[in-house]
Protein backbone atom coordinates (compact mmCIF):
# COMPACT_ATOMS: atom_id res chain seq x y z
CA UNK A 1 0.00 0.00 0.00
CA UNK A 2 1.12 3.37 -0.90
CA UNK A 3 1.12 6.37 1.32
CA UNK A 4 0.04 9.37 -0.77
CA UNK A 5 -0.58 12.54 0.85
CA UNK A 6 -1.56 15.93 -1.24
CA UNK A 7 0.21 19.07 0.33
CA UNK A 8 -2.56 22.06 -0.23
CA UNK A 9 -4.92 24.04 1.34
CA UNK A 10 -7.80 23.40 -0.50
CA UNK A 11 -7.26 24.96 -3.98
CA UNK A 12 -8.73 23.87 -7.02
CA UNK A 13 -5.66 22.41 -7.77
CA UNK A 14 -5.03 20.26 -4.76
CA UNK A 15 -8.62 18.86 -5.69
CA UNK A 16 -7.34 17.95 -9.22
CA UNK A 17 -4.38 16.52 -7.65
CA UNK A 18 -5.88 14.29 -5.79
CA UNK A 19 -8.38 12.86 -8.98
CA UNK A 20 -5.46 13.06 -10.63
CA UNK A 21 -3.07 10.00 -8.34
CA UNK A 22 -6.91 7.90 -7.69
CA UNK A 23 -7.11 7.87 -11.72
CA UNK A 24 -3.47 6.71 -11.99
CA UNK A 25 -3.11 4.53 -9.11
CA UNK A 26 -6.69 2.35 -10.51
CA UNK A 27 -4.66 2.15 -14.15
CA UNK A 28 -1.49 1.08 -12.23
CA UNK A 29 -3.58 -1.70 -9.90
CA UNK A 30 -1.11 -0.16 -6.99
CA UNK A 31 -3.30 0.29 -4.17
CA UNK A 32 -3.07 3.97 -2.57
CA UNK A 33 -4.58 5.19 0.92
CA UNK A 34 -4.77 9.45 -0.09
CA UNK A 35 -4.58 11.63 2.72
CA UNK A 36 -4.94 15.54 2.00
CA UNK A 37 -3.09 17.74 4.65
CA UNK A 38 -4.89 20.91 4.96
CA UNK A 39 -3.18 22.80 7.64
CA UNK A 40 -0.58 25.73 6.85
CA UNK A 41 1.90 24.45 9.64
CA UNK A 42 2.10 20.78 8.40
CA UNK A 43 2.40 21.49 5.03
CA UNK A 44 5.11 24.03 5.70
CA UNK A 45 6.71 21.15 7.77
CA UNK A 46 7.31 19.37 4.56
CA UNK A 47 9.69 21.94 3.55
CA UNK A 48 7.74 22.84 0.07
CA UNK A 49 6.97 26.69 -1.05
CA UNK A 50 4.39 26.23 -3.49
CA UNK A 51 1.03 23.99 -3.08
CA UNK A 52 -0.44 21.44 -4.27
CA UNK A 53 2.85 18.99 -3.26
CA UNK A 54 3.33 15.36 -3.33
CA UNK A 55 4.11 13.02 -0.58
CA UNK A 56 4.65 9.87 -1.45
CA UNK A 57 5.70 7.57 0.82
CA UNK A 58 7.17 10.37 3.69
CA UNK A 59 9.10 11.48 0.70
CA UNK A 60 8.27 14.30 -1.08
CA UNK A 61 8.22 14.29 -4.91
CA UNK A 62 6.56 17.33 -6.36
CA UNK A 63 5.59 20.82 -5.73
CA UNK A 64 3.79 23.28 -7.21
CA UNK A 65 1.31 22.86 -10.01
CA UNK A 66 -0.43 19.78 -11.22
CA UNK A 67 1.84 16.77 -11.91
CA UNK A 68 2.28 15.05 -15.19
CA UNK A 69 0.78 12.02 -15.52
CA UNK A 70 3.93 9.88 -16.47
CA UNK A 71 5.70 11.42 -13.53
CA UNK A 72 2.90 10.02 -11.20
CA UNK A 73 3.02 7.09 -12.59
CA UNK A 74 7.08 6.63 -11.93
CA UNK A 75 6.67 7.93 -8.31
CA UNK A 76 3.84 5.19 -7.09
CA UNK A 77 4.82 2.41 -9.38
CA UNK A 78 8.79 3.00 -7.65
CA UNK B 1 11.78 3.31 -12.09
CA UNK B 2 11.47 1.89 -15.66
CA UNK B 3 14.21 2.99 -18.11
CA UNK B 4 12.01 3.99 -20.47
CA UNK B 5 10.39 6.52 -18.96
CA UNK B 6 13.90 8.23 -18.89
CA UNK B 7 14.91 7.81 -22.43
CA UNK B 8 11.49 8.87 -23.80
CA UNK B 9 11.82 12.22 -22.11
CA UNK B 10 15.59 12.99 -23.27
CA UNK B 11 15.42 16.29 -23.89
CA UNK B 12 15.43 17.37 -28.18
CA UNK B 13 15.02 14.12 -28.82
CA UNK B 14 12.51 12.09 -31.78
CA UNK B 15 10.51 13.28 -34.27
CA UNK B 16 7.77 14.51 -31.81
CA UNK B 17 9.85 16.87 -30.88
CA UNK B 18 10.61 18.72 -34.29
CA UNK B 19 6.54 18.40 -34.38
CA UNK B 20 5.84 20.38 -31.28
CA UNK B 21 8.34 23.10 -32.82
CA UNK B 22 7.14 23.23 -36.30
CA UNK B 23 3.54 23.67 -35.15
CA UNK B 24 4.70 26.62 -33.29
CA UNK B 25 6.42 28.27 -34.83
CA UNK B 26 3.68 28.14 -37.44
CA UNK B 27 1.30 29.19 -34.92
CA UNK B 28 3.36 31.79 -34.42
CA UNK B 29 3.18 32.87 -37.98
CA UNK B 30 -0.03 32.95 -38.45
CA UNK B 31 -1.03 34.86 -35.30
CA UNK B 32 1.77 37.54 -36.43
CA UNK B 33 -0.42 37.60 -40.21
CA UNK B 34 -3.57 38.04 -38.40
CA UNK B 35 -2.72 40.62 -36.12
CA UNK B 36 -1.45 42.75 -38.69
CA UNK B 37 -5.19 42.51 -40.24
CA UNK B 38 -6.76 43.86 -37.48
CA UNK B 39 -7.57 47.74 -38.54
CA UNK B 40 -9.02 46.86 -41.21
CA UNK B 41 -10.79 44.69 -39.18
CA UNK B 42 -12.30 46.92 -36.90
CA UNK B 43 -13.05 49.37 -39.39
CA UNK B 44 -14.69 46.79 -41.58
CA UNK B 45 -16.94 45.53 -38.45
CA UNK B 46 -18.22 49.64 -38.40
CA UNK B 47 -18.88 49.81 -42.37
CA UNK B 48 -21.27 46.86 -41.70
CA UNK B 49 -23.17 48.66 -39.25
CA UNK B 50 -25.44 51.76 -39.83
CA UNK B 51 -24.11 53.71 -37.25
CA UNK B 52 -21.72 57.05 -37.89
CA UNK B 53 -18.34 56.41 -37.69
CA UNK B 54 -17.44 59.64 -36.28
CA UNK B 55 -20.42 59.94 -34.17
CA UNK B 56 -20.46 58.62 -30.17
CA UNK B 57 -21.57 54.99 -31.00
CA UNK B 58 -19.08 54.35 -34.28
CA UNK B 59 -15.91 55.30 -32.05
CA UNK B 60 -17.35 53.41 -29.23
CA UNK B 61 -18.12 50.67 -31.47
CA UNK B 62 -15.00 50.40 -33.49
CA UNK B 63 -12.96 50.65 -29.97
CA UNK B 64 -14.11 47.48 -29.17
CA UNK B 65 -14.06 45.41 -31.94
CA UNK B 66 -9.90 46.87 -32.68
CA UNK B 67 -9.39 46.26 -28.99
CA UNK B 68 -10.96 43.04 -27.80
CA UNK B 69 -8.77 40.78 -30.34
CA UNK B 70 -6.20 43.09 -30.20
CA UNK B 71 -6.15 42.34 -26.51
CA UNK B 72 -6.73 38.55 -26.52
CA UNK B 73 -3.75 38.11 -29.26
CA UNK B 74 -1.36 39.98 -27.42
CA UNK B 75 -2.41 38.67 -23.95
CA UNK B 76 -2.22 34.44 -25.67
CA UNK B 77 1.24 35.80 -26.94
CA UNK B 78 2.88 37.14 -23.58
CA UNK B 79 0.90 34.37 -21.55
CA UNK B 80 2.72 31.98 -23.48
CA UNK B 81 6.13 33.45 -23.59
CA UNK B 82 5.83 33.64 -19.50
CA UNK B 83 4.40 30.27 -19.21
CA UNK B 84 7.70 28.64 -21.10
CA UNK B 85 10.05 31.09 -19.32
CA UNK B 86 8.45 30.50 -15.80
CA UNK B 87 9.10 26.43 -17.03
CA UNK B 88 12.69 27.42 -16.13
CA UNK B 89 11.56 28.61 -12.29
CA UNK B 90 10.18 27.12 -9.66
CA UNK B 91 9.31 28.83 -6.13
CA UNK B 92 11.86 26.03 -4.92
CA UNK B 93 14.34 27.31 -6.56
CA UNK B 94 14.11 30.63 -5.72
CA UNK B 95 13.90 30.28 -2.01
CA UNK B 96 17.17 28.20 -2.57
CA UNK B 97 18.45 31.47 -3.96
CA UNK B 98 17.51 34.08 -1.34
CA UNK B 99 17.83 32.05 1.59
CA UNK B 100 20.28 33.72 4.24
CA UNK B 101 20.79 36.69 1.47
CA UNK B 102 21.57 40.10 2.81
CA UNK B 103 18.71 42.84 2.38
CA UNK B 104 19.61 45.20 -0.11
CA UNK B 105 20.96 42.55 -2.63
CA UNK B 106 17.88 39.84 -1.53
CA UNK B 107 15.65 42.41 -1.85
CA UNK B 108 16.44 42.94 -5.77
CA UNK B 109 16.97 39.56 -6.22
CA UNK B 110 13.64 39.05 -4.45
CA UNK B 111 11.93 41.57 -6.79
CA UNK B 112 13.24 40.37 -9.96
CA UNK B 113 12.78 36.65 -9.35
CA UNK B 114 8.85 37.47 -8.48
CA UNK B 115 8.58 38.24 -12.03
CA UNK B 116 9.40 35.04 -13.85
CA UNK B 117 8.61 32.73 -10.42
CA UNK B 118 5.40 31.12 -11.14
CA UNK B 119 2.97 32.34 -8.23
CA UNK B 120 -0.63 32.33 -7.87
CA UNK B 121 -2.13 33.85 -4.80
CA UNK B 122 -3.62 31.02 -3.39
CA UNK B 123 -0.32 29.48 -2.89
CA UNK B 124 0.35 32.80 -1.19
CA UNK B 125 0.16 31.71 2.26
CA UNK B 126 2.46 28.08 1.81
CA UNK B 127 4.96 30.22 -0.17
CA UNK B 128 4.66 33.07 2.37
CA UNK B 129 5.71 30.33 5.35
CA UNK B 130 7.97 28.14 3.10
CA UNK B 131 10.14 31.36 2.37
CA UNK B 132 10.56 32.56 6.51
CA UNK B 133 10.50 29.47 7.92
CA UNK B 134 13.54 28.09 5.75
CA UNK B 135 15.35 31.33 6.53
CA UNK B 136 14.70 33.61 3.88
CA UNK B 137 14.45 37.47 5.45
CA UNK B 138 11.05 38.77 6.24
CA UNK B 139 11.70 42.05 3.81
CA UNK B 140 13.40 39.70 1.26
CA UNK B 141 10.31 37.84 1.74
CA UNK B 142 7.76 40.97 1.15
CA UNK B 143 9.85 42.40 -1.79
CA UNK B 144 9.18 38.79 -4.03
CA UNK B 145 4.94 39.40 -2.46
CA UNK B 146 4.93 42.45 -3.92
CA UNK B 147 6.92 42.36 -6.81
CA UNK B 148 5.05 38.82 -7.90
CA UNK B 149 1.45 40.20 -8.89
CA UNK B 150 1.99 43.82 -9.37
CA UNK B 151 5.20 43.28 -12.08
CA UNK B 152 3.68 40.50 -13.91
CA UNK B 153 3.40 39.49 -17.65
CA UNK B 154 -0.24 40.10 -18.01
CA UNK B 155 0.61 43.48 -17.04
CA UNK B 156 3.50 44.28 -19.12
CA UNK B 157 2.39 42.92 -21.94
CA UNK B 158 -0.89 44.71 -22.12
CA UNK B 159 0.64 48.16 -21.42
CA UNK B 160 3.39 47.48 -24.08
CA UNK B 161 0.60 46.85 -26.53
CA UNK B 162 -1.74 49.50 -25.64
CA UNK B 163 -0.12 52.60 -24.00
CA UNK B 164 3.61 51.72 -25.38
CA UNK B 165 7.22 50.27 -24.39
CA UNK B 166 8.21 53.63 -22.89
CA UNK B 167 5.22 53.33 -20.34
CA UNK B 168 5.53 49.47 -19.56
CA UNK B 169 9.01 50.01 -18.91
CA UNK B 170 8.58 52.54 -16.94
CA UNK B 171 5.91 50.54 -14.85
CA UNK B 172 8.16 47.68 -15.14
CA UNK B 173 11.39 49.85 -13.24
CA UNK B 174 8.75 51.44 -10.77
CA UNK B 175 6.93 48.07 -9.79
CA UNK B 176 10.31 46.82 -8.87
CA UNK B 177 11.49 49.82 -7.38
CA UNK B 178 8.20 49.35 -4.86
CA UNK B 179 9.29 45.83 -4.36
CA UNK B 180 13.06 46.63 -3.44
CA UNK B 181 12.01 49.83 -1.55
CA UNK B 182 9.14 48.46 0.91
CA UNK B 183 10.62 44.92 1.34
CA UNK B 184 14.05 46.74 2.27
CA UNK B 185 11.65 49.19 4.87
CA UNK B 186 9.72 46.40 6.23
CA UNK B 187 12.85 44.40 6.63
CA UNK B 188 14.84 47.59 8.30
CA UNK B 189 11.95 47.80 10.97
CA UNK B 190 12.29 44.39 12.26
CA UNK B 191 9.30 43.19 12.51
CA UNK B 192 9.20 39.64 12.74
CA UNK B 193 7.66 39.77 16.34
CA UNK B 194 4.89 40.50 14.43
CA UNK B 195 3.88 37.61 12.17
CA UNK B 196 1.21 35.22 13.87
CA UNK B 197 2.55 33.30 16.42
CA UNK B 198 2.88 29.43 15.10
CA UNK B 199 4.53 31.13 12.01
CA UNK B 200 7.16 32.87 14.19
CA UNK B 201 7.88 29.14 15.99
CA UNK B 202 8.13 27.27 12.68
CA UNK B 203 11.56 25.81 11.48
CA UNK B 204 11.82 23.95 8.42
CA UNK B 205 14.55 22.55 6.45
CA UNK B 206 13.64 23.29 2.64
CA UNK B 207 13.17 19.94 0.98
CA UNK B 208 15.33 19.04 -1.84
CA UNK B 209 13.20 17.89 -4.53
CA UNK B 210 13.86 15.45 -6.98
CA UNK B 211 15.64 17.29 -10.78
CA UNK B 212 11.99 17.15 -12.90
CA UNK B 213 13.81 17.26 -16.04
CA UNK B 214 11.51 19.14 -18.84
CA UNK B 215 12.11 18.55 -22.57
CA UNK B 216 11.41 21.37 -24.79
CA UNK B 217 8.41 19.39 -25.67
CA UNK B 218 7.36 19.71 -22.00
CA UNK B 219 8.35 23.78 -22.34
CA UNK B 220 5.58 24.38 -24.97
CA UNK B 221 2.68 22.61 -23.30
CA UNK B 222 3.61 24.49 -20.14
CA UNK B 223 3.36 27.63 -22.32
CA UNK B 224 -0.04 26.12 -23.31
CA UNK B 225 -1.06 25.41 -20.56
CA UNK B 226 -1.08 28.82 -18.98
CA UNK B 227 -2.33 30.55 -22.00
CA UNK B 228 -5.62 28.04 -21.52
CA UNK B 229 -5.31 28.79 -17.22
CA UNK B 230 -4.99 32.41 -17.31
CA UNK B 231 -6.55 33.73 -20.97
CA UNK B 232 -9.45 31.38 -19.88
CA UNK B 233 -10.24 33.03 -16.89
CA UNK B 234 -9.48 36.20 -17.32
CA UNK B 235 -11.28 36.92 -20.85
CA UNK B 236 -14.23 38.21 -19.34
CA UNK B 237 -12.41 40.47 -17.33
CA UNK B 238 -10.86 42.01 -20.32
CA UNK B 239 -13.87 42.00 -22.41
CA UNK B 240 -15.82 44.05 -19.44
CA UNK B 241 -12.74 46.05 -19.35
CA UNK B 242 -12.74 46.85 -23.21
CA UNK B 243 -16.23 47.47 -22.81
CA UNK B 244 -16.00 50.23 -19.91
CA UNK B 245 -12.90 51.64 -22.01
CA UNK B 246 -15.08 51.80 -25.12
CA UNK B 247 -17.65 53.60 -23.06
CA UNK B 248 -14.94 56.29 -21.84
CA UNK B 249 -13.92 56.43 -25.53
CA UNK B 250 -17.52 57.48 -26.97
CA UNK B 251 -19.33 59.32 -24.09
CA UNK B 252 -16.82 60.31 -21.66
CA UNK B 253 -16.00 64.52 -22.36
CA UNK B 254 -12.25 64.85 -22.41
CA UNK B 255 -12.68 68.37 -20.11
CA UNK B 256 -14.44 66.24 -17.58
CA UNK B 257 -11.88 63.68 -16.86
CA UNK B 258 -8.92 66.31 -17.70
CA UNK B 259 -10.29 68.12 -14.85
CA UNK B 260 -11.08 64.91 -12.45
CA UNK B 261 -7.64 63.15 -13.30
CA UNK B 262 -5.72 65.30 -14.78
CA UNK B 263 -1.71 66.66 -13.67
CA UNK B 264 -3.16 69.66 -11.87
CA UNK B 265 -5.30 68.08 -9.97
CA UNK B 266 -2.90 67.11 -6.79
CA UNK B 267 -5.36 65.33 -4.61
CA UNK B 268 -6.63 62.55 -7.65
CA UNK B 269 -3.33 60.66 -7.16
CA UNK B 270 -3.73 59.81 -3.41
CA UNK B 271 -7.83 58.97 -4.19
CA UNK B 272 -6.60 57.03 -6.90
CA UNK B 273 -4.51 54.71 -4.83
CA UNK B 274 -7.74 54.65 -1.87
CA UNK B 275 -10.08 54.13 -4.26
CA UNK B 276 -7.74 51.10 -5.54
CA UNK B 277 -7.38 49.04 -2.51
CA UNK B 278 -10.90 47.75 -2.06
CA UNK B 279 -11.36 47.53 -6.21
CA UNK B 280 -10.54 43.98 -7.40
CA UNK B 281 -9.15 43.22 -11.03
CA UNK B 282 -6.31 41.93 -12.52
CA UNK B 283 -4.27 43.79 -14.58
CA UNK B 284 -6.32 42.42 -17.83
CA UNK B 285 -9.35 44.09 -16.52
CA UNK B 286 -7.74 47.29 -15.69
CA UNK B 287 -5.42 48.04 -18.46
CA UNK B 288 -8.02 48.93 -21.23
CA UNK B 289 -9.69 51.36 -19.06
CA UNK B 290 -6.00 52.64 -18.50
CA UNK B 291 -5.53 53.01 -22.25
CA UNK B 292 -9.05 54.74 -22.76
CA UNK B 293 -8.17 57.32 -19.47
CA UNK B 294 -5.09 58.10 -20.63
CA UNK B 295 -5.84 58.64 -24.06
CA UNK B 296 -9.17 61.32 -22.78
CA UNK B 297 -6.70 63.44 -20.69
CA UNK B 298 -6.05 61.52 -17.50
CA UNK B 299 -2.38 61.99 -16.41
CA UNK B 300 -0.52 59.20 -16.33
CA UNK B 301 0.86 59.09 -12.97
CA UNK B 302 -2.70 58.88 -11.72
CA UNK B 303 -3.69 56.19 -13.84
CA UNK B 304 -0.77 53.80 -12.93
CA UNK B 305 -1.06 54.76 -9.12
CA UNK B 306 -4.71 53.66 -9.48
CA UNK B 307 -3.62 50.52 -11.43
CA UNK B 308 -0.85 49.53 -9.62
CA UNK B 309 -3.39 49.95 -6.14
CA UNK B 310 -5.93 47.97 -7.88
CA UNK B 311 -3.34 44.62 -8.80
CA UNK B 312 -0.81 45.19 -5.61
CA UNK B 313 -3.00 46.35 -2.85
CA UNK B 314 -6.00 43.51 -2.71
CA UNK B 315 -8.54 43.08 -0.42
CA UNK B 316 -8.90 39.18 -0.86
CA UNK B 317 -4.70 38.85 -1.01
CA UNK B 318 -4.42 40.98 2.37
CA UNK B 319 -7.62 38.80 3.87
CA UNK B 320 -5.42 35.58 2.86
CA UNK B 321 -2.52 37.00 4.35
CA UNK B 322 -3.84 37.85 7.70
CA UNK B 323 -3.16 33.67 8.30
CA UNK B 324 0.47 34.94 8.77
CA UNK B 325 0.55 38.45 9.89
CA UNK B 326 -1.01 40.13 12.23
CA UNK B 327 -2.98 43.51 11.43
CA UNK B 328 -0.33 45.68 12.67
CA UNK B 329 1.98 43.90 10.00
CA UNK B 330 -0.46 44.07 7.62
CA UNK B 331 -1.16 47.96 8.13
CA UNK B 332 2.93 48.52 7.64
CA UNK B 333 2.40 46.71 4.65
CA UNK B 334 -0.56 48.65 3.31
CA UNK B 335 1.52 51.68 4.42
CA UNK B 336 4.30 51.38 3.13
CA UNK B 337 3.34 50.20 -0.15
CA UNK B 338 0.66 52.27 -0.52
CA UNK B 339 3.32 55.50 0.30
CA UNK B 340 5.86 53.79 -2.44
CA UNK B 341 2.58 54.13 -5.20
CA UNK B 342 2.23 57.19 -4.53
CA UNK B 343 5.33 58.75 -4.81
CA UNK B 344 5.37 56.85 -8.39
CA UNK B 345 2.29 58.77 -9.18
CA UNK B 346 3.45 62.17 -8.37
CA UNK B 347 6.93 61.38 -9.87
CA UNK B 348 5.24 60.16 -13.47
CA UNK B 349 3.39 63.25 -13.32
CA UNK B 350 6.23 65.39 -12.85
CA UNK B 351 8.32 63.52 -15.70
CA UNK B 352 5.47 62.90 -18.58
CA UNK B 353 3.87 66.17 -19.35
Amino acid sequence: MKQVKILGPGCKRCAATVEMVQTEADRLGVPVSIEKVTDYAAIAGYGIASTPGIVVDGKVVHAGGLPRPDDLARWLAA
Amino acid sequence: MSLGSITERAPGAGPSTAKWIGWTVAALTIWGVVYSQLVPFSQWVVAQTPVDPKSHLGEAISFFAYDTPKVLMLLTLVVFGMGVVRSFFSPEKTRALLAGRREGVGNVLAASLGIVTPFCSCSAVPLFIGFVSAGVPLGVTFSFLIAAPMVNEVALGLLFGLVGWKVALTYLAFGLAIAIISGWIIGRLHLEHWLEEWVRNLRSDAVELPQEELSVVDRIKAGIDAVKEIVGKVWPWIIAGIAAGAFIHGYVPSELLASIMGRDVWWSVPAAVLLGIPMYSNAAGIIPVVEALITKGAALGTVLAFMMSVIALSLPEIIILRKVLTVRLIAVFVGVVGTGILAVGFIFNALFS
